[in-house]
């Protein structure tokens, strides 16, 4: 009797251990929080049988540093484009080529062959975005399409502007605001730069992430975000409206790279074909709310996503878009003293 | 008898032998766990930043210089690094009025928990601590709830008609404080209320039979008396308030840094690790100094009144 449960015990133990052996592999993805959408990866995991585990960050900085000590035994991390060229040439990335994978073919031509990684040998692109100004236009009725909004504020907003404190967001804006190139060592601009930004703090009520409940809330009426945040306002509270200022609004995407130190490289190429696919694409937008550069993926993405205006950048805003660039240290180093003069 | 002697000495030995061998882990956890990490950070603080983060091998005192001076951006002129000091300086009083706060707060609350009866104390005891049961980041955003335009406080006094608009509490300094003395009022009680437990009431009674007023008894025996709670309550207010930086962030909005906002500014986006590392090494100091000079006046004053 007692032989018997044990034999039986052992059993169960055993099936139970040959159940998640039975995986065919599995992939270890390290990405920005709440930006992974669960769908996709179920989908994923039934199709190839990989079981798939998600790990967090908060900035580039961050999974720079982590994946720089290495033995972090992540396969795939999510860098912005102005990261990637860091990535690529501190050797952090493995060549997967993705430019010759099956469902490269859907690749919006305009993305096929980006700056940060000319001939896609490395990244598959995960969101494309824009930073802009959100206003509750029950405060603000007037023209919003500016900069001005955040660094020269009009009256009805006063102490109810919040900027997202990302310093090269912030300074590419306000140096767009003084009319300057992002990057620029022009000491005369980047004076201008520092003195609208601490002429334009009093006006700020706050310098914080925490945008989509804060605006819906009512605690800020503006703030400088970025558009899949300022969608999931707007669908909190249709009076909140997404701007693209005059002045030149940043781009930016965020691109898929297989690690040097991956272990399970085969499911981590698969996972960089599989989100070429237009259906997957679809469905990663349908999560982080961003667009995406494949083309026909449309047809699959959410109504509220299909025309809106945070996701479709309008042409008439078009020109103005720019992609953001890393500037070089001795350059960063000055921002980095003009922002800690706008904090103290 | 020179063999007892023998005998004794290698017990002796022995002894020692053990107490080391005893004592092993502990020194490992010290040198491993605490003074480890210490060096590195004191080492970096004397490196070159990298390019995009991490170090440089490579001396440099440039970290160390720029906690204390800088550059001007335009005009390339050494001065005092005036944005550091202002930081510094927020820090420090914010630290300073906490700890008064929590002072403030926390002595009657551990004398009216030391002065009720036996039975009861464990009750309060033990609401004193639950706030220790959830995280500080879920306490200080329950502090938001309460006191942001649409919360709990604002809604009240708006019903009442007290006032007619939300009263601007969250992303001030005020807000800041309320945070800081809620989260970190227990530090101070428990310490407070473990020197007032063991105090002899009778003493207290005696004071009174002299015809010593209420404040005489206070000032001249209750409060020399626990001064032991008191000067630990402060240290373990004082210390975390000075890198505190959760609450801050969350109640104050983040438009002025802080010196914990300063120091990951330098490992994140600054990408200035050398100068991070002096920061956070000058943070100690600073609360070495304050240590040494609090515990020492207290100390004298103790055997004053002892």
């Amino acid at each position: 009797m007692n032989w018997k449960t044990t034999a039986t015990a052992m059993g169960l133990a055993l099936l139970a251990t040959t159940g998640i052996a039975r995986a065919d592999g599995e992939l270890n993805i390290y990405n920005w929080g709440n930006y992974t959408s669960p769908d996709v990866i179920k989908k994923f995991e039934a199709k190839y049988n990989v079981k798939v585990t998600i790990t967090d960050y908060d900035s580039n900085d961050t999974a720079l540093a982590k994946v720089r000590q290495g033995g972090t035994g992540f396969d795939i991390a999510v860098p912005s484009q102005t990261y990637v060229p860091i990535w690529i040439k501190e050797g952090l990335v493995q060549e997967t080529d993705p430019g010759k994978m099956e469902n490269f073919k859907n690749v919006a031509p305009e993305w096929a062959n980006p700056d940060f990684d000319p001939g896609r040998k490395y990244t598959v692109p995960w969101a494309l975005g824009t930073v802009g100004v959100v206003v509750n236009t029950d405060v603000y009725k007037g023209p919003a399409d500016s900069w001005g909004i955040i660094f020269n504020t009009p009256d009805e907003l006063k102490g109810k502007v919040n900027v997202v404190p990302e310093m090269n967001d912030v300074i590419f804006a306000a140096i767009k605001y003084v009319g300057g190139q992002q990057c620029t060592d022009d000491k005369a601009v980047l004076k201008k730069v520092r003195d609208t930004l601490v002429a334009a703090k009093p006006n700020w009520i706050a310098m914080e992430y925490n945008t989509i409940e804060k605006m819906g809330a009512g605690d800020f009426k503006a703030t400088s975000d970025w558009n899949g945040s300022a969608l999931r306002q707007r669908l909190a509270n249709p009076a909140i409206h997404y701007n693209y200022p005059k002045e030149g609004y940043g781009l930016w995407s965020d691109n898929v790279v297989v690690l040097k130190e991956a272990k399970n490289v085969e499911n981590a190429k698969l996972f960089q074909n599989f989100i070429m696919d237009p259906e997957n694409a679809a469905g990663l937008s349908a999560f982080h709310r961003y667009a995406n550069a494949i083309t026909g993926s449309d047809k699959y993405m959410p109504a509220d996503m299909k025309d809106a205006p945070e996701v479709v950048i309008p042409a008439a805003a078009k020109p103005q878009g720019e992609f953001q660039k890393m500037c070089a240290p001795e350059i960063q180093d000055i921002y980095t003293k003009i922002w800690t003069e706008l904090q103290k | 008898m020179a063999t007892a002697e023998e005998v004794a000495k290698a017990a002796e030995r022995r002894d020692v032998r053990d107490r080391w061998l005893l004592s092993a882990p502990a020194l490992l956890v010290i040198l491993f766990a605490a003074t480890g990490p210490l060096l590195i950070v004191l080492v970096y603080s004397f490196l070159t930043p990298g390019a995009y983060g991490d170090v440089k091998w490579q001396f440099s005192g440039n970290a160390w210089t720029s906690v204390f001076l800088e550059r001007d951006i335009f005009d390339d002129t050494l001065s005092l690094a005036a944005a550091h000091v202002t930081i510094f300086w927020r820090s420090i009083k914010l630290a300073v009025v906490t700890t008064l706060a929590t002072l403030a707060l926390g002595f009657p609350t551990a004398y009216f928990m030391a002065t009720r009866s036996e039975k009861t104390r464990d009750l309060w005891l033990f609401l004193i601590t639950i706030p220790f049961w959830t995280n500080l980041l879920i306490r200080t955003f329950a502090v938001l709830q309460i006191i942001r335009n649409e919360g709990i406080v604002n809604t009240i006094l708006l019903k009442l008609g007290i006032v007619s608009a939300p009263v601007q509490i969250l992303y001030t300094d005020t807000a800041i404080l309320i945070g800081m003395a809620y989260v970190y009022l227990p530090l101070m009680v428990l310490p407070i209320y473990a020197s007032m437990e063991k105090l002899d009431f009778r003493l207290v009674e005696a004071g009174y039979d002299l015809y010593a007023t209420r404040f005489k008894v206070l000032r001249k025996i209750i409060f020399p008396l626990v001064k032991p709670g008191v000067i630990a309550g402060s240290i373990l207010v004082f210390i975390p308030a000075l890198g505190a930086y959760v609450t801050p962030s969350v109640l104050g909005g983040g438009k002025n840094m802080m010196l914990s906002n300063l120091i990951e500014l330098q490992f994140g986006q600054g990408r200035n690790w050398p100068l991070g590392s002096a920061l956070s090494i000058t943070v100690m100091i600073i609360v070495m100094v304050a240590l040494l000079a609090y515990v020492r006046n207290a100390g004298k004053s103790g055997v004053r009144h002892g």
